[in-house]
């Protein structure tokens, strides 16, 4: 078997994600946010749903936020999955609003609780490209 | 003006159902308007309306599934036509778009159809026909959702299951009691794809798919092609079955939410939806006979009683647990067995039971009081929703 296939895919930026995936290099998580009425975005979009304004600019977020859902998957869609499932899959809902599809780290399955804190933790996954994902905020 | 009665379903067209191999999904969609036409008693050059909708084993709308099968047929006298795409809630809503053409003279006969053939051979599994686990990395920060490990829908309603539980308390046991309803109704239905019976422990013992939902808690995966041809009500009564009224008709479409809002995977838009079409029909979920609800997972089934009202926000659980879906109880729901025992055709399943079901033509599992016959089409992760209301009386 060759690693072709048995490699998770490897995210590739394009240059409406670039600010993001470079962020994500230097340890920042950046989302797009508008210009004119404050809102807050992810993924990449071209517009403001809220007001429409096409004036977004990228901004560091905080990185914190609570688990707003998550589920196990135990299905191998994929072999590159093969000797992880279950693996947690957790919606994170940012302190600016929006909510990331992620995966929380340094979390055994049975620890993952709806309206945890979390924070950001950064993934090398190549020289090119670090992904953000999240773990529990360390207590204060 | 209402459209309350003013166009029928005239023709019904199920080809065979399941792990039927050797045909694509365009021809069991001609085979599916063939047996609609004969169904009716039309010949094919009457037809006059064609709307087609196409399921993943298709390139969707980009391989020009609509023009081959028109051409395929030698349909050359339409006067209506497209390809339509709102996921489950396409067929009811295509249903919409033919009755408000032939209401308004822009067409006579409207073929609405569905087929798909994701089901190549035995050797590959259901749930890999649909999750996309070998697709290619899409760029940007898709495919960061990609690496995630997010794949195919049941991850979604996965987590509708586990924030309805979260919120409301709701137990896999109650949801396991849509699964065992539904089942009960496949056995009574020859062309469902599952006909043993199964208790509430099997479906706790169904495997996980993706925690907290059970492989009973999903639809199933079918080969195969559904078509209803909707006239007027004068044309429907000048024909041998006996019409399906189109009383009420709805739709709401509500996205993509990417921040955090009330509702975020409990709530369908299935309430606004209903509210159109119920006040079109003149009915009240009081008045609902038979319900035909999109079953793409057990959950699907409980938030859509939940948001028409059949019972309150988080209170689905203990309404379902009785098994009043099932035969002899006191809401006949997914008669055929719907998508998680039946056929999957996506909306085409709900659809298809209800005309048989306002027909008298469901044979041992008929409904006895049939004359308010709910269909509900859910599409995408919750984002797209409509509504029919169908009777076998005129008003
Ligand atoms: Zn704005």
């Amino acid at each position: 078997m060759t690693t072709q296939h048995t490699q998770k895919p490897i995210p590739v930026p394009d240059e409406a994600s670039a600010p993001f995936f470079d962020g994500a290099k230097h340890g920042k998580l950046m989302m797009q946010r508008c210009k004119d009425c404050g809102a807050w975005h992810h993924p990449v979009r071209i517009y403001c749903d809220d007001c429409l304004s096409p004036h977004l600019a990228w901004q560091q977020a905080s990185g914190k936020g609570e688990v707003y859902n998550f589920a196990l998957m135990h299905y191998v869609y994929h072999p590159a999955w093969a000797n992880e499932v279950p693996y947690n899959l957790t919606v994170v809902k940012l302190e600016e609003g929006p909510v990331m599809e992620t995966n929380l780290v340094d979390c055994k399955n049975s620890d993952i609780k709806i309206g945890m804190p979390v924070e950001v933790a950064f993934v090398k996954l190549s020289d090119d490209v670090t992904v953000p994902k999240f773990r529990p905020a360390k207590k204060r | 003006m209402t459209m309350k009665g003013k166009a029928a379903i005239c023709g019904l067209g199920i080809t065979a159902m399941g792990k039927v191999y050797g045909k694509s999904a365009t021809q069991f969609a001609i085979e599916s308007i063939d047996l609609a036409l004969k169904d009716a008693g039309l010949p094919k050059d009457e037809l006059d309306g064609l709307l087609v909708y196409m399921g993943n084993s298709t390139g969707g709308s980009n391989d020009y599934s609509s023009v081959f099968i028109q051409n395929q047929m030698g349909l050359r006298g339409l006067r209506l036509f497209s390809y339509m795409d709102g996921m489950g809630s396409t067929a009811s809503s295509m249903v919409q778009y033919a009755a408000l053409a032939v209401a308004n003279g822009m067409a006579n006969y409207v073929a609405c159809v569905f087929a798909d053939a994701p089901l190549r051979d035995s050797k590959v599994s259901a749930g890999a026909s649909f999750g996309g686990g070998k697709r290619p990395t899409p760029p940007g920060i898709l495919g960061m959702k990609l690496h995630n490990g997010y794949f195919g829908a049941n991850t979604w309603y996965a987590l509708a299951m586990q924030r309805h539980a979260h919120l409301y308390g709701t137990t896999s046991q109650q949801l396991g009691a849509i699964a065992v309803s539904q089942r009960q109704w496949a056995m009574k239905n020859p062309m469902a794809q599952m006909r043993s019976p199964i208790t509430v422990a099997d479906h706790q013992a169904s495997r996980f798919v993706v925690e907290p939902l059970h492989l009973l808690d999903c639809c199933l995966v079918s080969n195969g092609g559904v078509a209803v041809i909707v006239t007027t009500a004068e044309r429907a009564r000048a024909l041998r079955p006996p019409p399906a009224y189109i009383w009420g008709m709805g739709q709401a479409h509500r996205g993509d939410n990417t921040r955090a809002m009330p509702g975020d995977f409990i709530e369908s838009p299935g309430a606004r939806s209903k509210d159109t079409a119920f006040r079109m029909a003149g009915v009240t979920v009081e008045d609902v006979d038979v319900a035909q609800i999109y079953d793409c997972y057990t959950i699907t089934v409980l938030i859509a009683l939940e948001d028409y009202g059949f019972c309150g926000k988080g209170e689905g659980g203990a309404f379902v647990a009785d098994g009043k879906l099932g035969p002899g109880g006191s809401l006949p729901t997914n008669t055929g067995g719907g998508e998680l025992s039946g056929y999957y055709m996506r909306g085409h399943t709900p659809l298809s039971e209800a005309v048989i079901q306002a027909r008298g033509q469901g044979g041992e599992r008929q409904v006895k009081d049939h004359n308010v016959v709910l269909v509900t089409g859910n599409g995408g992760w919750m984002q797209h929703h409509a509504t029919l209301v169908l009777s076998p009386l005129a008003k």
